[in-house]
């Protein structure tokens, strides 16, 4: 008798406690299925319903990587001899080195994209799905090329020497520069005002995983369970130590983030190739089940069109090739000529998705743990953590403390992209801009309370309309976009750009 | 006319380092120019608000070095001379001291570089070791370590 009474007292309170989390997913649901019935758009075609925007992504990745000669591979020596500085000399305009651009740029993409997305993506569509990611991330290469060249092409330098660049200013003056400049002008503004909104469901999407994983570590105890019930106080933890720094103006969390960003990666990695190396006779199997999976793919939703459109939707979540945010980071390098930047950034998807990605789909599938009975309720991070937990039990600690990490440092960049789109549309508002953070910082407490499904529809949906706006941009400046990178591969190999002599690089400035 | 590159910093040690080559500077007629490092490293993992500011962060660390290190340094030299003359001349460059002063003599084609033995060492350089033991084992030219 008394346990029962005792434990319906403990359900009442649940209810109390949850009401605030209910309150949330109650109007947030409806309004991420209205954004995403819009965005995702499907025609029915080869026997499934395809997803028009992801179409156009997987067009757009293959159009370029053709047009561009196939310059994402060819180049990626070139690539890293251009992040070693040796092309750099002293009196070209910037003042951050190609490294710098590149790891900031890295920092803001390596996220729950590589660690929640992809176990989502195999998930759904099965092994095959991370076949077809890495063909995402390898198109990705040349999308990335493409719209990184024309930042650093058309970006605005001012006389104190610092730098605007970005989506906003390619479409505008780039178009302009082709006699477009009202279509140039409205890609311009609709891309930023989308900007605005896609980092606040970046931002809830990474707010929400990392509370999932907080929750699954921590257990059923009483701590464990206050926090499955008030995800909504780990949220307010979130965007309380996000305003101390966007609001409050506290750089210098921010600054330790980015610097264990990198390292944190590396331990991730480190930790899948644990789980792999573990499971070292299931290799062979878990790559056929991959590659066959990408072909003749059993039990996916729409057969092999069905994985292809997940894994190009998860890839391009993960390294926002075709989106335009990370142009924004790339603009401010030093040099003085687009291009190179081009092929620096070319090596963000190859980082970011074919190496990260790849280890996670590899950890998943060797392990078996997309195929529970419940992967379709618990979200992509907890069968990630599954993974590491069948190999080394408290390696889910570790992953808790790297998908907080990411997800803080996604957090903060996008809160500067946002940022940047705001800007664009309403120049130097501080009240406005105060006004946009507190939203910013809501939708990390909402991101944090609502179920995976809504935010990750919010989240994709606000994504890929940049892409659009941005995409259609890139094909107005196709021509220019090749005459810039193609003449760049000339002159570099019939020796009109050479290495620059180590006294005359940038370092010495 | 020979030439002397001297490295300096806010240290004591750099002090007596440029007094070492003022000396001979004077008695021989060399030209002296002082360098200023300013350490910078182009392998940083910087947060995008920071790169955004860095044209203008990178402009009032020159000028902070200008007043605080190189200004006071050309007056305490002019002191020192007491109305010799001596053709001095100052640069103040980013970088990895001792990478950016091995470059700075070779591409201004000195004849001899002279730092202090102990400049504004902190715990990193303690552990890995200071810009004058590096300069002895790269410097491209002669090398002067002043105790």
């Amino acid at each position: 008798m008394t346990t029962t009474s005792l434990n319906h007292a403990s359900v009442l309170a649940a209810e109390e406690t949850t009401g605030i989390d209910a309150t949330l997913e109650k109007y947030f649901g409806p309004f991420a299925d209205w954004l995403a019935s819009i965005v995702f758009y499907t025609v029915p075609a080869f026997g499934t319903d395809v997803p028009l925007i992801v179409g156009w992504l997987v067009v757009c990745g293959v159009f370029f990587t053709i047009y561009l000669k196939f310059l994402n591979v060819r180049g990626m020596k070139h690539a890293l001899h251009l992040v070693q500085g040796k092309y750099t000399p002293a009196d070209a305009i910037g003042e951050v080195s190609h490294f710098q651009a590149l790891s900031t740029a890295i920092s803001s993409t390596v996220g729950l994209g590589n660690i929640a997305g992809v176990a989502v993506a195999i998930t759904l569509g099965g092994p095959g799905a991370a076949f077809w990611m890495t063909v995402a991330g390898f198109v990705g290469m040349t999308t990335k090329m493409a719209e990184c060249t024309m930042a650093v092409k058309y970006r605005h330098v001012h006389e104190d020497g610092s730098i605007s660049g970005g989506p906003m200013y390619y479409l505008r003056d780039g178009l302009a520069a082709l006699n477009r400049a009202g279509i140039g002008k409205f890609l311009a503004a609709a891309w930023a005002l989308c900007m605005m909104f896609a980092a606040l469901g970046t931002n809830a999407f990474q707010s929400n995983q990392a509370t999932q994983q907080l929750v699954d570590v921590s257990g059923d105890g009483a701590i464990g369970t206050w926090m499955a019930d008030n995800r909504w106080a780990i949220g307010l933890t979130m965007a309380l130590l996000t305003g101390a720094v966007i609001l409050g103006g506290i750089k210098s969390i921010a600054r330790v983030t980015s610097v264990m960003v990198p390292f944190m990666a590396i331990l991730y990695f480190l930790g899948c190739l644990t789980v792999i190396l573990g499971n070292l006779g299931g290799i062979p199997g878990a790559i056929a089940d991959i590659i066959t999976g990408a072909f003749t793919p059993e039990g996916v939703a729409g057969g092999v069109v069905g994985s292809l459109i997940v894994g190009f939707q998860r890839a391009t979540f993960s390294n926002s090739a075709g989106v335009g945010d990370a142009p924004i980071a790339h603009s401010q390098v030093r040099t003085n000529r687009p291009a190179t930047e081009g092929f620096v950034a070319s090596l963000e998807p190859f980082v970011d998705t074919i190496i990260i990605c790849n280890m996670t789909a590899l950890a998943v599938v060797v392990t078996g743990t997309w195929q529970g009975s419940d992967v379709g309720e618990v979200g992509g991070v907890t069968i990630t953590s599954r993974a590491f937990e069948s190999v080394v039990s408290w390696f889910p600690y570790v992953l808790a403390v790297a998908v907080l990490l990411f997800a803080y440092s996604t957090i903060l960049s996008n809160s500067f992209y946002g940022m940047k789109g705001f800007g664009y549309l309403f120049g130097d508002n501080r009240t406005a801009e105060n006004v946009y953070k507190l939203v910013y910082l809501f939708f990390t407490v909402i991101g944090a309370a609502v179920a995976l499904g809504p935010v990750i529809l919010f989240a994709d949906s606000a994504f890929f309309l940049l892409a659009l706006f941005n995409v259609v941009g890139l094909y107005f400046l196709a021509k220019v976009i090749r005459r810039e990178i193609v003449e760049y591969w000339r002159q570099l190999h019939n020796g009109e750009i050479q290495e620059v002599s180590p006294e005359e690089r940038a370092k010495l400035r | 006319m020979e030439s002397v590159l001297v490295g300096v910093d806010r240290s004591e040690g750099s002090r007596r380092a440029v007094r070492f080559a003022l000396e001979r500077s004077r008695v021989n007629s060399w030209r002296m120019t002082v360098a200023y490092v300013i350490n910078w490293s182009q392998y940083g993992f910087p947060i995008p608000e920071d790169n955004e500011a860095r044209p203008l962060q990178r402009k009032a660390e020159l000028e902070q070095a200008q007043t605080e290190v190189i200004d006071p340094l050309l007056e305490w030299i002019k002191s020192e001379l007491r109305g010799d003359d001596v053709d001095v001349t100052s640069v103040i460059q980013h970088g990895r001291p001792s990478e950016v002063l091995a470059d700075i003599a070779q591409a201004g084609r000195f004849d001899l570089l002279v730092v202090g033995r102990t400049g504004d060492s902190n715990l990193r350089t303690a552990i890995f070791g200071t810009t004058s033991y590096r300069l002895v084992q790269h410097s491209p030219i002669a090398t002067v370590v002043v105790p």
